[in-house]
């Protein structure tokens, strides 16, 4: 995916425009005010906020590593997206792993 | 690498600093991979930290503790230093090394705003009686957020001692991938507060 958007960005280097930017600031000011607004007005019901809070980190994630960490531009892009995915299977294995381990095995101890 | 056929095939990389280009642009990829590993080293410490919050061992619990004013303004502030040091980024791929060396100037104050208010609210908890030795919930809170917020600190040094190479020695090849990385950890860190804010400071209030 990130292949032809590299292709077409090798031949100018300034990657990131203004409106990029902006558009990238705007979201990620929703995507905070979002989450905030539903917790402290106690809008849903617990596991239901809980998904939706979380899913607003993980798009905001999204929202600062493509506007403004230029993940798909650059002729690194590819490796990137890689070490990236890496570390990210690592993260949840521990993240998950943890979680689960530590809350449902607790009584075999 | 195979990139010795590159110059051959591609007309447009004609220019003369192609290798160095490519020096610059590999340490950039180097960089990444070490935020991989502090986002690694991050994931750590959000396990042990929902692990543990439960842990309150008779201590005040996230609910008591926790006052969002304060939260919400740090967040804020964080998300718009974002904002400022990628108009850094674009201020110096225009060559204006001025506007450059103020939009840093701008995000360093936001930067330290931030670490200001984290202090006043650290003081705060341990002025209630919520120290790092109360319960494993605070254990693994104070050494989260802490690690953040030294990040940060970290950062702000970087970013001033850059600021005052950039005076000196303008945009180079070498300054301009300076800036770029710094702003690279400077979006990373913003990331992990992101998740900070969400996992400790919205779970712990609702």
């Amino acid at each position: 995916m990130g292949q032809t958007k590299a292709a077409s960005d090798h031949e100018h280097k300034g990657h990131g425009s203004f409106t990029a930017y902006v558009v990238g600031f705007l979201l990620s000011i929703v995507l905070t005010i979002i989450p905030l607004v539903v917790v402290l007005n106690d809008m849903l019901h617990r596991t239901g906020t809980i998904v939706l809070i979380l899913a607003a980190a993980v798009l905001q994630f999204a929202v600062q590593l493509v506007f403004f960490m230029h993940l798909k531009e650059g002729e690194n892009a590819k490796w990137n997206i890689m070490a990236l995915i890496l570390g990210l299977i690592i993260l949840l294995t521990i993240v998950a792993g943890s979680i689960w381990i530590m809350t449902y095995n607790a009584v075999a101890h | 690498m195979a990139h010795a056929t590159a110059t051959a095939h591609t007309g447009e990389h004609a220019h003369g600093h192609d290798h160095e280009h490519e020096h610059e642009s590999m340490k950039t990829f180097g960089f990444w991979l070490f935020l991989i590993t502090d986002c690694i080293l991050f994931g750590t410490l959000f396990a042990t930290y929902v692990v543990l919050r439960g842990n309150t061992s008779g201590g005040p619990t996230p609910a008591e503790l926790f006052e969002m004013p304060g939260i919400i303004a740090e967040t804020f502030i964080l998300l718009t230093s974002s904002f400022t040091s990628g108009l850094a980024v674009l201020a110096m791929n225009r060559g204006r090394k001025n506007q450059l060396i103020g939009w840093l100037a701008v995000t360093a104050l936001l930067g330290a705003a931030f670490i200001a208010l984290e202090m006043l609210e650290f003081v705060n908890m341990v002025h209630e009686g919520a120290t790092i030795a109360t319960s494993a919930f605070l254990s693994s809170f104070f050494v989260l957020v802490g690690t953040h917020g030294l990040h940060v600190s970290l950062g702000l040094i970087w970013m001033i001692g850059l600021m005052l190479q950039l005076r000196k020695r303008g945009i180079t090849p070498v300054t301009k991938r300076k800036v770029d990385v710094i702003c690279l950890y400077w979006h990373f860190l913003d990331v992990v507060w992101i998740f900070v804010f969400t996992v400790v400071y919205l779970m712990g209030v609702m």
